[in-house]
C-alpha cells in the first residue's frame, strides 16, 4: 500500500469513507465553534459582530486537519503491535551511552555548547537560556517526587515559592548573600516539604494531588495578603543579584556569571538525582511506585520512603527559588501561581517520567518553544496548550521515556553442582 | 440575625453552584479516574455561549424570562457538545496510558480552551444581563433571599434530584453505576463502555453549563478566566464529599460554599480561598477518603 493511500484511508474503510468522515468532523466542528468564534455580542452598546470567515477556517483546518490525525492514530496503533521498539533517537542515545569514548565525546560536545552559550549568543538568549535551566532544575526536583517516587504532586510551586521569597526577605531586611542562602533555600524547601508532607503523605493518588494544589494555592494567597511581610501583590524588588567575591558586575557580566551558576547546579542536580536512582532509597522509591503493599511486605517504611522524596523533590524546589529570586532580582506572588506547577508537571511528563535526559529534553521544549513563539505572540498560549494534549495523545509515554536498569545474570560456570 | 441568613443564603447559592460544576467532576472521576481539569472550562464556555445567546435576543426583543430559557438551553447544548468532544480528542485515545497523561492532556486542553475563548471573544470582563426576574411575592415578604439565589438554589436541588433519580433508575444510568465499579466488568456484560463514558461528560458538561449561566446572570460579568478557580473550588468541593459520590458531591458543595461565606463574612475576606483549602486540608487529614466517601480496602 502506497504512503498516500495509507496516509488518506488510516483508520477508515476505503478513501471515500475517510473523505466522509473528515467532512463530517469539519461540520461538527463548524457547529462546535459557531457561538464563540463567530458571534461577538456587545451587550452594553447592543451591537453584534460576525465574524463569518472564521467558520471557513476553522472547517478548512479541521477537514485537513483530521486526515493528519488519524494517519497518526493509526501510525501509533500500528507500532503497538511491534515489540516496543525504541525510537531512533532513544537507540541513538544508548547507542552513544554504551560506549565510552562517544560518550565522553558527547558529553564534552554538550558542556563546551554549554559553556560556550553566552559568548556566542545576546543577552536576551542568555537570559532565555536561565530560565530554561532553572525549569531543568525543578524539572528534575519534581521527577523525583512524582517521576520516582510516583507521588502526584501539584503543588510543587510552593516550594519555589518558599525559596524565592526567604532569599528576597533576608536580602531586604538583613543583606544576606546569594551563596549564603542557596543552601539555607534549600533547608527551608526541605523541611517545608516535610512539613507538608507528614500529614498529607497518608493520603493516596488524586487526594494527594489536590491537596498539595490546594497548599500551593494557600502559600500563594498568604504571600498575596499578608502585606506587611511579603509586601503583598506588588512583590519585593531591588533583590541583589549573586556576587563574585564582593565584586560589583555589570548587568551583561552578572547575567553570564548567573548562567554559569546554573550551568553548575544543573550538572549538580542531574549527578545527585543519578546517584539518588541508583541508590537503595531510589530503589525503594520505583518499588513503592510499582506496588505499595509489596514493598511494605519487603520492610520498606513507606512513610520514611515517600517523605524522603517529598522533602527532596522540595530541596531543589527551594535551590531554584532563591536562583530565580536573583536572576530576575524582582518577584511577586504572580510568579508562583497553579499554572507555574502545571507547567513544571508538564515538563516532568512530557519529557518522560523518571528519565533524566527526557526532563531534559521536556523543560527545553516547554521553555524554548514558546519563548520563540512569541512571534505568534497572541496565540502562543493557545498552541502552548495544543501541543500538550497533541504529545500525550501520540506519546504519553513521553518523549524519551525512563529505562529501568536491568542486572543480567549470567550462569556461573559451575553446573555440575551437588544440587543439580 | 438579618447578617447571619443574608451569609446563610450566600453560602447556600455558592454551595449550589459548586455542586453543579463537582458533579462533573465526580461523574467522570467515578468512571475513568481522571481529573478532568478542562471540566471548569466547560462551565465558563457554557456561561459565554449564553451570554451570547442572551445578548443576541435581546437584541431581537424577546421577553425576559424566555430569554433565560433559551439561553440555558443553547448553553447546555454546546457545553454538552464540547465535553464529549474534548472527550473524544484528548481523552479517549489515552485509555490504558499511564495515569498522568490524561491529567496533563487535560491541563492541556484546559489552557487551549482558556486560550481559545480569550482570542475569540475578549479578554476583558464582559458585563452579563440579568436574566433571573425579580419575584414580587419576595419583596413583599420580607424574606432575606434574592430572587435570583432561590431560583440557583431551587434550580440546583431540582437537578440533584433528577439526577440522583436518572442514575437510580435508568438504564443509562444503571451502567454508569456499573462501568464505574468495574469497567471491564461492564464490558463483559455487554454495556457500551465508550458510550457511556461519552454520555458522563455530555450530562456533566450540561450541569456545569446550568450553573455557568445562572451564577454569571446572578454575578453580572465574566471572563474567560472564571473556569479555573470554579473549576478548583468544585473538584474541591468533590473531593471533599468523598470523589466519586454524588451525594458526596452535593454536600462536600453546600459544606464548602457555606464555610466560604461564614468565614468571609465574619472573618475576613481576604483568605477567602485559604478557607476553602484548609478546610480540604483538615477533612482529609482526619477522614482520608472525604466526608461520604468509603475507605477502599487494598487487596493483594
Amino acid at each position: 500500500m502506497s504512503f498516500v493511500e495509507f496516509f488518506l484511508s488510516a483508520g477508515c474503510d476505503s478513501v471515500a469513507h475517510a473523505f466522509k468522515k473528515s467532512f463530517l468532523a469539519a461540520i461538527w466542528f463548524v457547529f462546535l465553534t459557531f457561538p464563540i468564534m463567530v458571534i461577538r455580542v456587545n451587550t452594553i452598546e447592543n451591537t453584534v459582530a460576525w465574524h463569518w470567515e472564521r467558520m471557513a477556517y476553522v472547517a478548512i483546518s479541521i477537514f485537513f486537519g483530521s486526515f493528519v490525525w488519524r494517519w497518526l492514530l493509526a501510525r501509533k496503533e500500528l507500532k503497538k503491535d511491534e515489540t516496543r521498539e525504541e525510537s531512533k533517537v532513544e537507540s541513538l542515545l544508548t547507542r552513544i551511552q554504551s560506549n565510552t569514548i562517544l560518550k565522553l565525546v558527547a558529553v564534552g560536545v554538550i558542556l563546551l555548547a554549554a559553556l560556550a552559550f553566552p559568548k556566542v549568543f545576546n543577552l536576551y538568549q542568555t537570559n532565555i537560556m536561565i530560565s530554561c535551566l532553572v525549569y531543568i532544575v525543578l524539572g528534575l526536583g519534581l521527577n523525583i517526587v512524582v517521576g520516582l517516587a510516583g507521588l502526584l504532586d501539584l503543588g510543587y510551586v510552593a516550594f519555589y515559592a518558599v525559596g524565592a521569597y526567604a532569599y528576597a526577605l533576608c536580602n531586604m531586611h538583613w543583606d544576606i548573600g546569594f551563596w549564603y542562602m542557596l543552601p539555607i533555600g534549600a533547608v527551608l524547601g526541605a523541611i517545608c516539604g516535610i512539613i507538608l508532607g507528614f500529614p498529607v503523605l497518608r493520603l493516596r493518588g488524586d487526594y494527594l494531588a489536590i491537596v498539595t494544589l490546594g497548599f500551593g494555592e494557600i502559600i500563594r494567597l498568604v504571600l498575596e495578603n499578608w502585606g506587611e511581610v511579603t509586601m503583598g501583590p506588588s512583590g519585593i524588588s531591588g533583590i541583589d543579584r549573586p556576587a563574585l567575591f564582593g565584586m560589583k558586575m555589570g548587568v551583561i557580566a552578572s547575567t553570564q556569571y548567573m548562567y554559569y551558576i546554573m550551568i553548575g547546579l544543573v550538572i549538580f542536580t542531574i549527578f545527585c538525582v543519578n546517584r539518588l536512582q541508583n541508590s537503595r532509597i531510589g530503589r525503594a522509591w520505583l518499588a513503592l511506585r510499582e506496588d505499595e503493599i509489596a514493598c511494605q511486605a519487603m520492610g520498606i517504611d513507606k512513610m520514611k520512603t515517600k517523605l524522603m522524596a517529598f522533602s527532596l523533590g522540595a530541596t531543589w524546589a527551594g535551590m531554584a527559588g532563591v536562583v530565580f529570586a536573583a536572576k530576575t532580582t524582582f518577584i511577586n506572588p504572580a510568579s508562583f501561581t497553579f499554572w507555574e506547577s502545571a507547567i513544571i508537571l508538564s515538563v516532568v511528563v512530557i519529557g518522560g517520567m523518571g528519565s533524566i535526559r527526557g526532563v531534559i529534553a521536556g523543560a527545553i521544549i516547554l521553555i524554548l518553544v514558546p519563548e520563540y513563539l512569541r512571534d505568534f505572540a497572541e496565540f502562543r498560549m493557545l498552541l502552548f496548550g495544543a501541543i500538550m494534549v497533541l504529545v500525550m495523545v501520540f506519546r504519553p509515554q513521553g518523549l524519551i521515556s525512563a529505562k529501568r536498569k536491568i542486572y543480567k545474570y549470567e550462569a556461573a560456570n559451575t553446573a555440575g553442582g551437588a544440587n543439580e | 440575625m438579618d447578617y447571619f441568613l443574608e451569609l446563610l443564603f450566600g453560602g447556600l447559592t455558592r454551595g449550589s453552584i459548586y455542586a453543579l460544576i463537582a458533579l462533573g467532576y465526580t461523574m467522570v472521576y467515578g468512571i475513568i479516574e481522571l481529573i478532568n481539569f478542562a471540566h471548569g472550562e466547560i462551565y465558563m464556555i457554557g456561561a459565554f455561549t449564553g451570554l451570547i445567546v442572551a445578548g443576541l435576543l435581546t437584541m431581537l426583543g424577546f421577553p425576559g424570562a424566555s430569554i433565560l430559557a433559551i439561553a440555558l438551553v443553547c448553553a447546555v447544548i454546546w457545553a454538552a457538545a464540547y465535553g464529549y468532544t474534548i472527550e473524544k480528542v484528548a481523552y479517549k485515545p489515552l485509555r490504558g496510558a499511564p495515569r498522568l497523561s490524561p491529567l496533563i492532556s487535560a491541563i492541556g486542553m484546559s489552557i487551549f480552551l482558556q486560550n481559545y475563548v480569550m482570542l475569540s471573544q475578549t479578554s476583558d470582563f464582559l458585563p452579563f444581563p440579568e436574566l433571573i426576574p425579580e419575584f414580587d411575592f419576595l419583596k413583599g415578604s420580607g424574606f432575606p433571599m434574592s430572587s435570583p439565589e432561590l431560583v440557583i438554589v431551587l434550580s440546583t436541588v431540582a437537578v440533584c434530584i433528577g439526577l440522583t433519580l436518572f442514575i437510580k433508575y435508568t438504564k443509562l444510568g444503571k451502567a454508569m453505576r456499573a462501568t464505574a465499579q468495574n469497567r471491564k466488568m461492564a464490558l463483559l456484560v455487554g454495556i457500551n463502555v465508550d458510550m457511556v463514558i461519552s454520555a458522563t461528560f455530555v450530562i456533566g458538561s450540561s450541569l456545569a453549563a446550568v450553573g455557568g449561566v445562572l451564577i454569571a446572570s446572578h454575578i453580572g460579568q465574566i471572563n474567560y478566566f472564571i473556569g479555573f478557580i470554579a473549576g478548583i473550588k468544585a473538584f474541591t468541593a468533590a473531593v471533599l464529599g468523598g470523589i466519586g459520590s454524588i451525594p458526596g458531591a452535593m454536600l462536600g458543595a453546600l459544606v464548602l460554599g457555606l464555610t466560604e461565606a461564614f468565614a468571609t463574612g465574619y472573618v475576613s475576606s481576604d483568605y477567602e480561598d485559604v478557607f476553602a483549602f484548609c478546610l480540604l486540608v483538615l477533612i482529609l487529614i482526619f477522614r482520608p477518603a472525604g466526608i461520604m466517601g468509603k475507605e477502599k480496602i487494598q487487596k493483594v
